[in-house]
């Protein structure tokens, strides 16, 4: 096992935006279960839910612009968790739409649990992506 | 306490000589749990669909009791134990023991919270006239956080963690920094299980 202090590999704040993303759609979602099934204005969660997907672009944007990165772990984690957050994210859909959510309101909650369900498999992908080697940047394997 | 365990999988170099570390042979996500994770998937949509109040109680309180007791355990006992072992035991511990968080605490959470929701629905506590209404908006907020922080930060940390241990040559300093990020937050949310622990009984008493 290495201990030295070697200075990690710096990136653009991928995993930030990311997180920044799924808490917008949190709170919006935290405003819509609050006031359902009443009528509520829908836009405070309609606000939210757009800087959401604004920023959720600009992160993809950064994570595809960058260069000498361990793609491979990516998308294996990244694909994984998109399944295993698919079924979540499908879960809560269904209990909305099972509880007689309609129109406009479940077409925000739906957008906001897409947001959900892309930004935090880019997020575990990402986290694990960056500290695997690269072909430009192989770790040091160990002594003999 | 949690600095304690925040020094698991130590930055302490090994002084002890002997061969270079054996690559780690460790399943990320166990396989063998995925048929269990199904079947309280399955579980939990046919308790949903049938909106069966004993189904749907049991799903809640199992997960619900079960997340509060694994964050608790996780962040105030088990870390500060993890801190104290020796390396070694700490990576053995490891290896051993976050694969199968991996899968326990994601269907737990989606249990707990997809049952839960459903429960207030049935009762009626989703309405703006119960006297539940402000306690359960309470508890929304305190889930949003601890998914937040459970999310946002301790899941990529477990994760991150199980791959540096799967290099043949694993980076102490880059673990231990993982780990006390997993242990803290762990300590945090099994903080704000204590809230929920309060509105829950406060909920289901009046």
């Amino acid at each position: 096992m290495t201990t030295a202090a070697a200075p990690e590999r710096s990136f653009p704040p991928i995993d930030k935006l990311a997180d920044l993303a799924m808490v917008l759609v949190i709170i919006g979602g935290i405003y819509m279960a609050a006031n359902l099934p009443g009528s509520i204005s829908l836009v405070p969660a309609i606000v939210l839910l757009v800087v959401a997907v604004v920023v959720l672009v600009v992160d993809v944007v950064l994570l595809a612009r960058l260069q000498d990165f361990a793609w491979s772990s990516f998308r294996l984690v990244a694909g994984w968790a998109l399944v295993a957050y698919l079924v979540i994210a499908g879960m809560i859909g269904y209990a909305f739409v099972y509880d007689g959510t309609r129109g406009e309101g479940l077409v925000v909650l739906i957008g906001m649990l897409a947001v959900f369900a892309i930004a935090v498999p880019l997020l575990l992908g990402f986290s694990v992506a960056r500290y695997q080697p690269t072909v430009r940047d192989p770790e040091p394997q160990p002594s003999q | 306490m949690a600095q304690d365990a925040a020094a698991a999988i130590a930055v302490t170099p090994d002084t002890h000589g002997g061969p270079p570390p054996a690559v780690r042979d460790f399943q990320i996500v166990p396989l063998k749990g995925l048929p269990i994770v199904a079947a309280a998937v399955i579980g939990l949509v046919v308790a949903i669909a049938s909106n069966n109040l004993w189904a749907l109680t049991f799903f809640h309180i199992v997960g619900g009791g079960l997340w509060t007791g694994v964050d608790l355990f996780v962040g105030l006992v088990l870390g500060p134990i993890i801190g104290r072992m020796s390396i070694p035991a700490r990576i053995e511990f490891t290896t051993k023991f976050m694969p199968k968080m991996v899968l326990l605490m994601p269907t737990l959470v989606t249990m707990t919270l997809a049952s839960g929701w459903q429960l207030a629905r049935h009762l009626g506590n989703l309405d703006p006239s119960s006297p539940n209404h402000a306690w359960l908006v309470a508890s929304f907020v305190v889930v949003g956080i601890m998914a937040t922080i459970a999310i946002g930060l301790l899941e990529p940390a477990n994760l991150a963690v199980l791959f540096e241990l799967k290099k043949p040559n694993p980076n102490g300093l880059r673990i231990a920094r993982l780990m006390r990020i997993f242990v803290y937050t762990a300590g945090i949310t099994g903080i704000l299980q204590i809230a929920t622990l309060i509105i829950m009984t406060r909920v289901s008493s009046q």
